[in-house]
């Protein structure tokens, strides 16, 4: 932006103050706590054997979040991008839902659906509720709503035309979506992993209810922060929480250096 | 051949209707008209990318109304050319042989040959983003070229492109017909290229298809109409 006459400069001084604000929140807020604490406090927090446990959890839950959520999102951004069907609009505003509800009813609805008969009957085959495979699906719910999002947008944004000309030259249109289209979709599919990652290891409410807070099996990162929190300990839930800040950067710094950080604004926005 | 039999076309309101063409075997054939009469819908039908309402699209003899764009062995260049952004020039040449699983040897065979006959040859390993719009379309020429089609659909190739450049493709064009025999529909709104290089002009105007003699084509130019 170059604003040159004096006015022009105002008015972009203005635009710069009113975002500053929200900018300075978000930096005070991480330096608050990060002044809160010392390293060696900090250090001494993560020696716990629950918080490894719930390092451990959070890593391996998010990561398999973000595959299964890829998983899904990639089939559903494409048809909600490339084909037009009766009841599409009611599609896109169902795979909305998980973004607009309110965690806990994501997470209460989860753990109804579960005592339902369909839902005991599996139960009886792999434990959900209360187990790990809960935190999963609770983290996932959620995730994948992003991640679906993310995959549409960065469908839209690659020409059918290239795909078409693939099916000229002898492919089927499951090969020219191999081919073609998956491949240019590379930093789509990183970008909706990234964030469904970034979610999922932000989750608590729907994995407090439908996952429970059991020390050493059902807690997770944003479940240690409660637990500390509510037995007083601020200085172990403020080591914690910058623990995941930490991990929450690296992922974002890591997406954006292979290029995903377009797709991945454009989808948030979207 | 490419022959259009009594073609109805829709594209969203606009219609065309009852339209027909023929292009004889290793013939050129010009189809010309304003910007939105409809040329592009018609090659695009052409390529089994947009159904037909109604008639036949015969493709090297055969009737291809029925068939997937796969299954009509023509080679298409849409006007963006529409490269494929991750891969390589040797990739798009290789591409539709592959998809028509070809032998390794003969594939590369054909890389090598395409590759000299539109002078590419230095730009093989290269991806799209950094060629210039010559090197693209003569990448987009190779690639719809490199199964050997019966019938070549160009839709504006030569637009968009400085003029040196321009009679460079005009000449590799007319090579390229020479080498392979392919029949070309080549789609324009340029009286310059028909003149320069159809023998049969086809003119779609306000819904309808007709054929141009090419004498008459020359009076019009003189005319300055179409």
């Amino acid at each position: 932006m170059t604003g040159t006459g004096r006015g022009d400069r105002a008015f972009v001084i203005a635009l710069a103050l009113i975002g500053g604000v929200y900018v300075f929140l978000i930096v005070a807020l991480v330096v608050a706590q990060a002044m809160y604490t010392t390293p060696g406090t900090v250090w001494e927090s993560l020696g716990s054997g629950a918080v490894r446990y719930a390092i451990q959890l959070s890593l391996i839950s998010s990561t398999l979040t973000a595959i299964l959520s890829v998983w899904v999102a990639v089939p559903l951004g494409y048809l909600l991008s490339r084909s037009a069907f009766p009841g599409k609009r009611l599609l896109e505003a169902v795979i909305d839902i998980p973004i607009i509800l309110p965690p806990l009813v994501i997470g209460l609805g989860l753990l109804i659906l579960f005592q339902t008969a369909p839902g005991r009957l599996l139960q009886r085959i792999i434990p959900v509720t209360y187990e790990v495979p809960s935190v999963i699906l609770a983290q996932f719910m959620v995730s994948c709503a992003f991640a679906a999002r993310t995959m549409r947008v960065a469908f839209d944004e690659i020409s059918p035309r290239s795909e078409q000309v693939a099916m000229t030259l002898g492919c089927t249109r499951a090969q020219a979506f191999w081919r073609v289209t998956l491949p240019e979709a590379g930093g789509g599919i990183l970008a909706a992993a990234t964030l469904a990652w970034a979610r999922a290891l932000g989750e608590f409410g729907p994995i407090l209810v439908f996952s429970g807070a059991t020390r050493m099996k059902t807690e997770v990162l944003s479940t240690t922060v409660f637990l500390e929190l509510s037995i007083g300990n601020l200085e172990a839930a403020v080591a914690v929480s910058l623990l995941m800040v930490g991990m929450a950067v690296a992922v974002l710094i890591v997406a954006r250096s292979f290029g995903a950080g377009g797709s991945l604004g454009r989808a948030v926005g979207a | 051949m490419i022959a259009l039999e009594s073609v109805s076309v829709s594209a969203g309101a606009f219609r065309l209707e009852g339209v027909s063409l023929s292009v004889p075997a290793g013939g050129y054939g010009v189809l010309m008209g304003k910007t939105g009469c409809g040329k592009t819908t018609l090659l695009e039908a052409a390529c089994g990318l947009r159904p037909v309402t109604s008639g036949r699209v015969v493709l090297g003899g055969r009737d291809a109304t029925a068939l997937a764009p796969a299954d009509r062995g023509g080679g298409y260049v849409p006007q963006d050319r529409a490269l494929f952004r991750t891969m390589t020039v040797r990739g798009h040449l290789e591409f539709s042989p592959v998809a028509r699983r070809w032998k390794k040897e003969d594939v590369a065979r054909r890389v090598d040959e395409l590759a000299r006959l539109l002078g590419i040859v230095p730009l093989l390993e290269r991806r799209p983003a950094g060629l210039s719009g010559g090197e693209a379309q003569r990448v987009a020429l190779g690639r719809a070229l490199a199964a050997r089609p019966g019938v070549l659909l160009l839709d504006e190739p030569l637009t968009a492109l400085d003029d040196e450049t321009r009679e460079e493709m005009v000449a590799l064009l007319r090579s390229v017909r020479k080498a392979t025999g392919v029949t070309v529909l080549h789609v324009t709104h340029s009286r310059e290229e028909a003149r320069r290089l159809a023998d049969r002009v086809f003119l779609v105007q306000s819904g309808t298809l007709r054929e141009v003699p090419l004498r008459d084509l020359e009076v019009a130019f003189a005319e300055g109409r179409p």
